[in-house]
């Protein structure tokens, strides 16, 4: 360790808020939006990281929430995936207040733990609840900048329960991304109506659903859930019942924030 | 770097204002109660669970049994989720630290400024020795009259309710007494080593 790096671990720089801009909204799915924010001087982040945003109201009211990065590490901007809660203080800003060429304060990134490098070697499980694809596409895109024999070292599987298939945020990009021949997708829905024609898994996750969708036990992949708490409870809980090493198992439970 | 604010353009309050002096920055009020944990739920038998407190070569244990059977107290206290959702009027049952600490002096063992709290899972968390006396922080085995659910931390778990809700170690299994302050699990990871919500000590770094 040099002497710099000595004194930056004795007392860290402060996460200091930042107005960063808003480059662009899109709308992802009926209650799901993305902000792309250029944030100066970034310093960069890893994929599973959060931000925290602070809304300051003329009064001197202010709210803060945290928000799961979507982007890739690789991506100079960074991309927030809000759920819209429509009783909420802040989604309901963030998402139709909004606009690109507004200014908005963050400050990180923020999390040590809920992270994935491709330099990490070895199969990943990656299972989310609803909104909690968020910090996990970030991990499938990261994945996707890595160089080919890294990408063939830390192969992914997915595991996406959402409520029906308009509630699935980035169906399109994650069709892609099955496509290499490396990743598994695996989508479950839970109210999908009944007449719809999806082909897919309709029912809440359960031992089979894991055991088909992930790695053999064995394999000692490593394992990121995301979601609701009961949703991660539930997933965690069954990781741990197939023979999945518990210390293996990072989990990333939210209440909606609101 | 000065924090001015940036005004956010059209932003307003939708929640009935905090009563004064309850809400620290940044915190808004929930009636829920959320749950965060960085792995699986972990579940120890009571048969073979204990709490320790270690000091040097020393450790003093309480089974669950012994554990109970010391005088309770019935806290009831708002916490705060660096998160930022705080939840008023928790009620809980424990065994203050206090107690604790206090019984493993009389076996021996020397106080120290500073403990690490130790969980099933390989948690940890670091606090001064002044944020855990004094009647500021408990081990707590009930929430709301019936038994504390392992999601939120059950069998029984610290709190420490003036500081945020990370320090209140859920699955605690015991304390470790330390010379000098050490990072714990989230503080190595870039959280604060103290966490008091009134100053917004969130991350290292923060004032």
């Amino acid at each position: 360790m040099t002497e710099e790096s000595e004194t930056a671990a004795a007392s860290p720089p402060r996460l200091a808020w930042q107005v960063a801009s808003v480059v662009e909204t899109r709308q992802e799915t009926p209650r799901a939006h993305t902000l792309v924010l250029d944030v100066p001087g970034w310093r960069g982040h890893r994929a599973g990281q959060h931000v925290d945003v602070r809304l300051v109201a003329e009064d001197g009211y202010q709210a803060q929430r945290s928000y799961s990065i979507a982007s890739a590490p690789e991506n100079p901007r960074i991309e927030l995936t809000i759920e819209r809660l429509d009783d909420g203080e802040v989604s309901p800003y963030l998402c139709d207040v909004l606009h690109a060429g507004d200014g908005v304060e963050v400050r990180g990134p923020i999390g040590g733990y809920f992270v994935w490098s491709s330099r990490d070697e070895g199969p990943v499980f990656l299972i989310a609840g609803g909104s909690g694809i968020v910090p996990l596409m970030a991990m499938l895109r990261h994945r996707a900048h890595a160089a080919s024999e890294l990408r063939s070292r830390s192969r992914m599987h997915l595991l996406y329960s959402a409520r029906t298939v308009s509630d699935i945020i980035y169906i399109r990009e994650l069709a892609d991304l099955s496509n290499d021949g490396e990743t598994r997708v695996t989508f479950t829905l839970t109210r999908e109506p009944a007449s719809s024609d999806w082909k897919g898994e309709r029912r809440r996750i359960d031992r089979a659903m894991l055991e088909a969708a992930g790695w053999p036990a064995k394999e000692g992949s490593l394992s990121y859930v995301c979601g609701p708490t009961p949703f991660v409870e539930a997933a965690a809980n069954l990781l741990v019942e197939i023979g999945y090493d518990a210390s293996r198992i990072r989990t990333e439970r939210f209440g909606p924030t609101s | 770097m000065a924090d001015i604010p940036f005004i956010a353009r059209g932003f307003h309050s939708k929640r009935p204002a905090a009563p004064p002096g309850r809400l620290p920055p940044g915190q808004y009020e929930t009636r829920d109660f959320p749950v965060l944990s960085a792995g699986p739920t972990p579940r120890t038998p009571l048969d073979r669970w204990d709490f320790t407190i270690r000091g040097g070569d020393d450790t003093v244990r309480w089974s669950w049994q012994e554990l109970l059977a010391l005088p309770h107290e019935t806290p009831t206290v708002d916490i705060h989720c660096v998160t930022k959702w705080s939840k008023f009027d928790t009620k809980w049952e424990g065994i203050s630290v206090d107690t604790l600490l206090n019984a493993a002096e009389e076996k021996g063992l020397r106080k120290t400024a500073f403990v690490m709290a130790r969980s099933d899972g390989g948690y940890t968390t670091n606090l001064p020795l002044a944020d855990v006396t004094g009647g500021k922080a408990w081990v707590v085995f009930q929430f709301d009259g019936g038994p504390l659910d392992p999601e939120h931390g059950g069998p029984a778990r610290l709190l420490v309710p003036h500081l945020y809700f990370w320090k209140s170690a859920k699955w605690v299994r015991g304390l470790t007494l330390m010379d000098r302050d050490q990072p714990g699990f989230w503080e190595q990871l870039g959280y604060h080593d103290r966490g008091d919500p009134w100053t917004e000590q969130r991350y290292q770094g923060d004032p």
